[in-house]
């Protein structure tokens, strides 16, 4: 018997073109972020909020996963979206970096100020795969349970923003947003909060102007 | 459930470079798999037992090496384990720690026939 190291990374190649998507977008100071949730959290609601709201102010691309459907995608466009591009995996449970490079040449990026890729609503699965983005934004709604961070400490430890959304319905269920957030900072203490209600808009306003202000940060970096 | 689309990369990787090194029957994979890493070491196996089947690798067994999740502690500087998915330091109780082994998902070794 002879043993031969190999030392390779498993996802070396997603890897690679994450990389090279991510030199991409910094080369022309696009901020890109990765929504992550489970199914039903309010991803798209967020992202239909945001693009009413500053969609005029910044010039923003999405990209919109699904298992099957493009109604997330058709959802974005009557919001508003002016570029919004469907990745229908037919069947995956994540998006990689290949189908991200193959649906970016149709984006404009050289006017871009912001592109958002919304995943797969999966909370392990997108874990692994690098899609070149600048951070992980997850969602929590109020209609799961506060122990969400501690069952998928991989997802938010990788993520930079956690957004506790469907705060209109706190009081109907035991969720506790102090818990879930004593739960968040035990895997990622440096994990940034918002919390927000897609339906009645309160603390919308927190997240636009974190966004307008990270997307700033990103174009005086070039 | 991404274990199949990994299982599908080790496999292709690893027939990959059995050709480009003209390398006999590949007995055994020797996997680094992070316990950060989302990987449930089980259904990986169970995919690339699947994938194998009548191909070059039939024969070819998955071995896995669950890694701990290591921290460094950026403010004292100490290095410990994390237990429990507790990410702080046990030192001086830091939330700044980095994590230096845990995350990865690797092809560590393979044993070929001599």
């Amino acid at each position: 018997m002879k043993k031969v190291a190999i030392e390779k990374k498993v996802l070396s190649e997603n890897d690679k073109l994450a990389v090279k998507i991510r030199e991409q977008l910094t080369g022309r100071g696009v901020l890109s972020l990765n929504f992550v949730s489970s199914p039903g959290s309010g991803k798209t609601s967020l992202l239909e909020k945001t693009l009413a709201a500053i969609g005029d102010q910044l010039n923003i691309a999405l990209i919109a996963g699904d298992v099957q459907t493009e109604n997330d995608a058709n959802r974005l466009i009557e919001a508003g979206g002016k570029s919004v591009l469907p990745i229908v995996t037919g069947g995956s449970c994540h998006l990689d970096a290949k189908m991200i490079s193959k649906v970016l040449p149709g984006i404009n990026i050289d006017e871009l100020d912001l592109l958002i890729i919304e995943n797969v609503g999966n909370l392990v699965c997108p874990a692994s795969y690098d899609l070149g983005e600048d951070m992980k934004i997850a969602l929590v709604s109020t209609t799961e349970g506060h122990d969400k961070p501690l069952k998928y400490p991989g997802m938010f430890r990788r993520s930079s923003v956690m957004v506790i959304n469907k705060i209109d319905l706190l009081g109907t269920s035991d969720f506790d947003v102090e818990e879930v957030k004593k739960n968040a900072r035990q895997i990622n203490a440096n994990l940034k909060f918002f919390e927000t209600s897609c339906r009645t808009g309160e603390g919308l306003q927190n997240w636009f102007h974190w966004l307008i202000d990270t997307v700033k940060t990103k174009k005086d970096r070039l | 459930m991404h274990e199949l689309s990994i299982a599908q990369s080790i496999f292709e990787t690893v027939l990959t470079e059995k050709r480009k090194k003209n390398l006999s029957t590949i007995e055994k994979i020797g996997l680094k798999i992070g316990s950060l890493s989302s990987i449930l070491p089980d259904s990986l196996e169970f995919s690339f037992n699947a994938i194998k089947i009548d191909t070059e690798l039939a024969d070819t067994v998955l071995e896995m090496e669950i890694i701990p999740i290591q921290g460094n502690c950026k403010d004292c500087k100490q290095k410990f384990q994390v237990h429990d998915y507790a990410f702080f330091c046990p030192h001086c109780q830091s939330g700044q720690i980095e994590i230096q082994q845990g995350m990865e998902m690797e092809i560590a070794y393979l044993e070929i026939e001599d």
